[in-house]
């Protein structure tokens, strides 16, 4: 196979089994968690849950100021690389003329030099919490293979994409490429399978818990 | 130019001053990234260089090549020196045809065998031999045949170099690049669709200032000329950093001049000159004049999926995939949730509630 095959293969078949892959796989698992259903609650409502659940969303994307003190460095860092991760994804023009072909809709693209630096702090805060996380006794005891796993696929397009984005020399252009919306691909096919879900699960899960105590009129 | 002419006394004898001829050095090497203490050194040498013989081969091509050398400079340094070498064989070119023109190329084969340059365009058809002969000789076995005695080999082209258009899907030729079947000898891949000529003669004079092959990139290109992508010398380069694309070929962006990407511009995956030697004596470059690179000096360009496609698009229709796995996802998750539910029902109803003389049992039992 060569380059311009390999990068064809990644762009065409390669990305329509991760996409199905993907959609599959998140689908099934979102279905099978609303169809555990809830048990009936027979108490009096003492205030509104959808309000609750609503606020909940809301309130939890906020750091409490005990959480903060306790893990400062958790909290930043993790914010930190989210928000690295949102931007490089959603605003670099390539990715954003990915999304018009497959969705249809268009939005403002940001300068590449922003994308850039926006990248390699992502990724420096991506090895900060693994650092943090291999010397902090207690997070390593609590993690195994999948914390590792996630970790990996997710810092992979990061780091493949800034390789590709500056050519650097270790493989043909087209490779580099390649090569970057692979490491995509991967990320994709292992989502739904791993911790990644709770990119959609946490908003249910936030509702969840907001309206048992919205319910229940209290704040959660 | 009479034989055991030098090259430096064939160009005073057309008229080239020594001013013009240390310009073209002066030209090449920069072009070469040499430093500007070897200009002394590639004037000396070529000023010193015997004629090399040259044998220009034509398999599987559009002569787009020869045009490009010959057409598109009107007499030039570049021009004259590529006069100056002895181009022995070259069917399109020379005066001589049929069993008179095959004369020639064995005659100079023998003449100058292990030193003449075998230039090659075009690919070569293995499927079957009859779909191009030359003289009635098949293109693989010429090339073999011509190659053995040849110095060096410059595959002038994306065709003779990876196979260009002939070799794009499905192939019906059995076509394959000069470095498919000649393994042996030293190949300098020129491509381009057509090349640069001043790359070509560039190549030639690293030949002869230096006996060697200039160095190549992992393609077999000179880096001199192929070291760097059209995206990172490309003039519209701060529109594609800014975010300002062109959308269609005739929207406000594109009358503004800014970045082609959106409209398929391979130039982030494409190795060549054009952004900073440009076309033309330096006038202008595809990009320049409004369209997207093709990507024409990268091997399989032709079926990159779509000159038009934006490199970040997907080549396969994305979208219906996805409605279908979200359908099959649905459908899938309540079947498995239905499952997970039975399951439940069924362990809830065989469910037996344990008493405490139950566990009293168990204990006196123990």
């Amino acid at each position: 196979m060569t380059e311009t095959e390999l990068l064809l293969w990644v762009r065409g078949p390669g990305l329509q089994i991760a996409t199905v892959i993907f959609l599959l796989g998140i689908v099934v698992r979102l279905a099978e968690i609303l169809m555990l259903g809830r048990k009936k609650n027979l108490a009096e409502a003492r205030g509104s849950a959808v309000a609750g659940g609503l606020r909940t969303i809301l309130t939890r994307s906020i750091p409490d100021p005990g959480t903060m003190k306790r893990s400062t460095f958790n909290v930043v860092a993790g914010y930190i690389f989210h928000i690295g991760l949102f931007i490089t994804l959603l605003f670099f023009a390539p990715h954003i003329l990915l999304f018009e072909d497959v969705l249809g809709i268009s939005w403002p693209a940001l300068p590449t030099p922003v994308i850039d630096a926006v990248t390699v702090v992502t990724i420096i805060a991506l090895l900060a919490v693994l650092i943090h996380r291999l010397r902090h006794p207690v997070m390593r005891f609590l993690s195994g293979f999948e914390d590792y796993l996630v970790w990996l696929v997710t810092i992979l397009p990061l780091v493949t994409g800034y390789l590709a984005f500056h050519r650097v020399g270790i493989a043909p252009p087209p490779t580099l490429i390649a090569i970057h919306i692979l490491s995509v691909e991967l990320l994709m096919v292992v989502f739904p399978f791993t911790k990644l879900m709770h990119t959609f699960s946490l908003f249910m899960a936030r509702y969840y818990n907001g309206a048992i105590a919205g319910y229940k009129g209290v704040n959660s | 130019m009479s034989k055991g002419e030098t090259l430096g006394e064939a160009l005073r004898r057309q008229g080239i001053t020594r001013r013009g001829f240390l310009k073209f050095c002066a030209a090449t090497a920069s072009m070469m990234a040499l430093p500007p203490s070897m200009v002394p050194a590639i004037a000396a040498a070529l000023e010193k260089a015997m004629r090399p013989s040259v044998i220009w081969l034509s398999f599987q091509e559009c002569t787009g090549c020869t045009e490009s050398l010959t057409r598109s400079h009107s007499p030039t340094v570049e021009g004259l020196i590529f006069d100056t070498i002895s181009l022995d064989y070259h069917h399109t070119l020379q005066a001589a045809s049929g069993a008179a023109a095959e004369a020639a190329r064995e005659a100079a084969m023998e003449e100058n065998y292990g030193k003449y340059i075998l230039v090659v365009d075009g690919s070569i058809p293995i499927a079957n031999p009859g779909y191009s002969t030359i003289a009635g000789i098949s293109n693989e076995s010429m090339l073999r045949d011509t190659a053995k005695g040849a110095a060096a080999i410059v595959s002038v082209g994306t065709c003779a170099a990876y196979g260009g258009i002939p070799k794009a899907k499905p192939n019906p030729t059995g076509a394959v690049a000069v470095s498919d079947i000649i393994k042996d000898k030293p190949i300098i891949n020129v491509p381009g669709c057509p090349p640069i000529p001043v790359v070509i003669t560039g190549v030639l004079a690293h030949f002869l200032t230096f006996g060697s092959i200039p160095e190549l990139d992992a393609l077999g290109r000179p880096k001199a000329y192929y070291g760097q992508s059209i995206h990172d010398r490309c003039y519209r380069r701060p529109f594609y950093d800014k975010g300002l694309f062109a959308n269609t070929f005739d929207d406000e962006g594109a009358k503004k001049g800014w970045c082609l990407y959106k409209l398929g511009c391979k130039g982030p995956t494409t190795y060549n000159a054009c952004a900073t030697t440009k076309w033309n004596e330096g006038i202008s470059f595809p990009i320049e004049a409004g369209h997207p690179c093709l990507g024409c000096s990268e091997p399989g360009f032709w079926d990159g999926g779509g000159f038009y496609k934006a490199l970040s698009m997907p080549t396969e229709d994305i979208t219906e995939a996805a409605v279908y796995a979200v359908g099959a996802g649905a459908a899938a998750g309540v079947a498995l949730g239905t499952i997970n539910r039975a399951t439940k029902a069924r362990a809830t109803k065989a469910h037996e509630k344990v008493t405490i003389n139950d566990l009293e049992k168990v204990a006196d039992d123990d």
